[in-house]
C-alpha cells in the first residue's frame, strides 16, 4: 500500500527538502519506518531511544492523532495522506537568551 | 458564550460609534460585542513577529485593555517582521516602541507595558487581571509557563507559533478542549529543532498567523463564530497549502487530565533540558583557540554543518562543508585521528551534531566552536557579517 507522507518545514532538512514523499506501508509506522530507512538521519527526531514517538511530535492520519487511535498501529488508507506534525517555537534561539517574554 | 461578562459592559461614546462603525454593522458584533470589546483585556505575551499584528488589530478594533509583555530591546534583524516597530525604535525597549504605536493608532485604549520576563513567580498574577492570553512568543519554556498557567487560571490561551515557512495555530481551551501539553506532552530536547535564529522565517508569516490569533482572540470576546478551539491549523505559506486537524483532549494529561499530577507552576527550563549537562559534556573551543590551532598546522579538520545557502553568506577557509541532515550518513568521511571541530551560525547544532554523531558511534576526538562563527566573526575577522 501507498501513502502520501507530509513532511514538515522543520524536517525538510533530512529529505533533500521535500515536501510529500509518497511511501510503502500499511501502518502509519510502517511508513514513519519507510522514511527512516530512506532518510536516516531523521530518526533521532521523531523516536526516543524505545522507539516511541517523541512528545513533541504528533502524527495524523487524515485529520485523526494517531495517539488516539492506536499509536503507530493506526491503519492507513491506500492512497491515503499522512502527516507530521512537531511543536514548533519560532524565536530567536533553543536556549533563552534573546527573545521575547522569556523566563529565568 | 463572550469571555467577557455582562456586568462590565459600558456605553460607547460618539466618536467610538464613528470609529467602529463597520463592526456596529455586522450583526454578529453590532453594538453589544463592541462593547464586549471596550470592556477587554487581553494580554499579548511577546511583543515580536506574531505580537506585532497580533496588537495592532486588537487595538484597532477598540479591545479596551492591552498587555504587553516582553523583555527585549529592538533590533535590527526584528524589522523584516515585526511590522510595529519602525527604523527609529531601534534598541528601544520593544514594550514601550509598541506601546507608543498602539497609542498612535488608538488613543481610546489603555495599554500596560510589562518589561520583562514572564516567569513562574510573577506569571500567574499578570494573567490573572485578563480575559484571553495570546501567546506569540518564541521559546518552549514560555509556551509551557503561558499553556500552564492558563490552565491554572481558567483562561483561554489563543496559540500560533512559525518556523520558516510553516504555522500553527490554535485554542487551547482547557475548560472546553485541550491544553499545549495535551498535544505537545514533552519539548524537543534543546538543540535538536532549529530556532528561526537559525533556521530563518519568512516576515509575512507571523503576519498571517498573529492576524488569526487576533480573529480567535476577538470571536471568543464577542462570543461568536467558530473558535478554533480542538482544531489545529497549519499553513505552508510557501506551498500555500493549509490543513485543519482534531485536537483531542488526553484524559491522562498531567495539567488538565482527569488526575492532574502538575497543580502548580514548575521551573519550565529545567523542564525543557535548558540546564542539563549538555554543553559542559561536549568539548568546546573559543574562535581564539580554534585560530591558534589552525596558525599552528594542528591536525585540525572543521566541519561546517550550515546549509548551502547559509554558507554563501559566510564561507569559512578549509572547512569541510556536511550539512547537518548528512552527518550521521557521512560520517565515514571523517579521519578519526583529527580533532573535528564542528561550527553552525551560533554555536547550537553543532552541539547537537556531535551528539548524533556520538550516539552512531562515531569515535574520534569532536569539540564545538562555541558561539559559532558568529563569534569567530566578533573576535577572530571583524571584516565578516555576522548574520
Amino acid at each position: 500500500m501507498t501513502a502520501t507522507l507530509v513532511v514538515p518545514t522543520a524536517l525538510r532538512g533530512f529529505t533533500e527538502r521535500k515536501s510529500e514523499l509518497s511511501l510503502e506501508g500499511a501502518t502509519a509506522g510502517e511508513l514513519l519506518e519507510a522514511l527512516v530507512a530512506l532518510y536516516p538521519d531523521i530518526r533521532p527526531h521523531l523516536f526516543d531511544g524505545e522507539g516511541a514517538l517523541r512528545g513533541f511530535v504528533n502524527v495524523f492520519v487524515g485529520e485523526v492523532n494517531i495517539k488516539g487511535t492506536g499509536g503507530l498501529d493506526t491503519p492507513v488508507k491506500d492512497g491515503g495522506s499522512v502527516m507530521i506534525v512537531p511543536a514548533i517555537a519560532g524565536g530567536a534561539g533553543s536556549f533563552p537568551s534573546a527573545g521575547g517574554g522569556r523566563i529565568r | 458564550m463572550s469571555v467577557v461578562p455582562d456586568g462590565r459592559l459600558a456605553d460607547l461614546t460618539k466618536e467610538e460609534l464613528a470609529r467602529y462603525s463597520r463592526h456596529l454593522l455586522l450583526p454578529e458584533v453590532g453594538l453589544e460585542g463592541q462593547k464586549r470589546l471596550k470592556a477587554a483585556k487581553v494580554l499579548v505575551v511577546g511583543t515580536g513577529g506574531l505580537g506585532s499584528p497580533l496588537a495592532l488589530y486588537l487595538a484597532a478594533a477598540g479591545v479596551g485593555t492591552l498587555g504587553l509583555v516582553d523583555c527585549d530591546l529592538v533590533e535590527p534583524s526584528n524589522l523584516q517582521r515585526q511590522v510595529i516597530f519602525g527604523t527609529r525604535d531601534l534598541d528601544r525597549p520593544k514594550t514601550a516602541a509598541a506601546a507608543d504605536r498602539l497609542k498612535a493608532l488608538n488613543p481610546g485604549i489603555k495599554i500596560n507595558a510589562y518589561n520583562l520576563r514572564l516567569t513562574s513567580r510573577n506569571a500567574l498574577q499578570i494573567l490573572a487581571d485578563y480575559d484571553v492570553v495570546a501567546d506569540g512568543t518564541d521559546n518552549y519554556p514560555t509556551r509551557y509557563l503561558v499553556g500552564d498557567a492558563c490552565v491554572f487560571l481558567k483562561k483561554p490561551n489563543v496559540y500560533a507559533s512559525v518556523f520558516q515557512f510553516e504555522g500553527q495555530a490554535t485554542v487551547f481551551d482547557a475548560e472546553r478542549g485541550p491544553c499545549y501539553r495535551c498535544l505537545y506532552p514533552s519539548p524537543p530536547p534543546p538543540g535538536l529543532v532549529p530556532s528561526c535564529g537559525e533556521g530563518g522565517v519568512m516576515g509575512v508569516l507571523p503576519g498571517i498567523l498573529g492576524a488569526i490569533q487576533a480573529s480567535e482572540a476577538i470571536k471568543l470576546i464577542v462570543g461568536g463564530g467558530r473558535p478554533l478551539v480542538g482544531r489545529l491549523y497549519l499553513l505552508d505559506a510557501w506551498l500555500m497549502r493549509s490543513a485543519e486537524v482534531k485536537l483531542d483532549k488526553n484524559p491522562d494529561c498531567p495539567v488538565c487530565g482527569k488526575n492532574p499530577v502538575i497543580t502548580e507552576l514548575v521551573d519550565y527550563e529545567q523542564f525543557c533540558g535548558l540546564k542539563g549537562e549538555t554543553e559542559r559534556e561536549i568539548p568546546s573551543m573559543t574562535a581564539g583557540e580554534l585560530k591558534s590551532r589552525l596558525d599552528a598546522g594542528d591536525r585540525v579538520q572543521v566541519v561546517d554543518i550550515r546549509e548551502p545557502h547559509e554558507r554563501s553568506l559566510f564561507k569559512f577557509d578549509g572547512a569541510l562543508p556536511v550539512p547537518f541532515g548528512q552527518l550521521v550518513r557521512r560520517k565515514d568521511e571523517f579521519d578519526p585521528q583529527s580533532d573535528l571541530v564542528f561550527i553552525c551560525k551560533i554555536g547550537q547544532r553543532s552541539l547537537y551534531a556531535i551528539r548524533a554523531l556520538r550516539e552512531a558511534g562515531y569515535g574520534g576526538p569532536m569539540f564545538n566552536l562555541r558561539d559559532g562563527i558568529n563569534a569567530w566573526a566578533r573576535e577572530v575577522d571583524p571584516e565578516l557579517t555576522v548574520y
